[in-house]
């Protein structure tokens, strides 16, 4: 799996093969009783509440921790391309439904070569203080240790074009 | 007001400086010596960094140093990496579903 996190631009970028034909991959991010057998990293579960995948359609669904404790997320289809590409708006929410912005805006394409898929997600996030949130919401299991090098990190930051600019407050 | 650390690291300059104390401690006029802008704007993002707790400052006789607050940037490296691991674990789940698919499949 490729994860890249661009600062600058506010994106993650998720690129994984699957040893599997589109279709099917498209099928297990698109179905809802497929999409909650995977989605949330155990020991979490997905439930969906509520799916219909066409563009303008939504998928409502909570995040269910071991202990009961629920997180809504809704997510808002904006471009269906079938078996190609989709986009949508993904925001926490309540359990009304009521979105809290800001959210975040995903892409997902599918490609298929020798009978193997790669899926590519973009996520933009106007904040990627949401991450934080996210985490925060059930994942903060033994990590420690696990920190890349300052140094990788630092590496990171001298990226070539720190162009000057005014503070941006 | 709590400020946005990522928003912080989002802007080129800011990560500029933050590179560049993270060699040793400096004074805001040793740092905008290296940027082609106002001294003005050099200490507006030293202020913002400062606020992220990002940076802190030291005070040596009539200078001020600015340095790099290493546990924090840890800290934002490591909300990264566990987000990171939420996608690891949510794709090896899905590889599972799909041999599963892929099984029922073949027997149809």
């Amino acid at each position: 799996m490729e994860f890249i996190v661009n600062k600058e631009t506010k994106t993650v970028l998720i690129t994984k093969e699957f040893d599997a034909p589109r279709e099917m991959v498209w099928d297990a991010y698109t179905k809802p009783e497929l999409l909650d057998q995977w989605w949330a990293p155990k020991p979490m579960t997905s439930r969906t509440k509520a799916m219909e995948f066409r563009e303008g359609g939504r998928r409502f669904y909570a995040m269910v921790s071991p202990d009961g404790q629920e997180g809504w997320i809704l997510q808002q289809y904006k471009s269906i391309t079938p078996k190609t590409n989709f986009k949508l708006f993904n925001a926490f929410a309540d359990e009304n439904e009521n979105p809290e912005l800001p959210g975040s805006d995903w892409d997902l394409s599918f490609s298929e070569e020798n009978g193997r898929t790669t899926v590519s997600i973009s996520i933009y996030n106007e904040s990627l203080e949401r991450l934080e949130r996210m985490i925060e919401f059930g994942f903060k299991e033994g990590t420690a240790g696990q920190f890349k090098n300052l140094e990788d990190l630092l590496a990171s930051l001298q990226e070539p074009n720190t162009s000057l600019q005014e503070p941006n407050t | 007001m709590k400020r946005d650390v990522f928003q912080a690291i989002a802007d080129p300059t800011r990560r500029a400086i933050i590179a560049l104390i993270a060699l040793h401690a400096m004074t805001p006029n040793a740092i905008a010596e290296h940027f082609d802008t106002t001294r003005q704007a050099v200490s507006k993002h030293l202020r913002i960094l400062t606020e992220c707790e990002l940076v802190v400052q030291e005070h040596k006789g009539r200078e001020i140093y600015y340095s790099l607050e290493i546990e924090k940037m840890k800290e934002i490296d490591e909300w990264l990496e566990q987000y990171r691991k939420i996608w690891v674990t949510r794709f090896e789940q899905l590889g599972e579903v799909l041999e599963v698919m892929k099984k029922e499949k073949a027997k149809k």
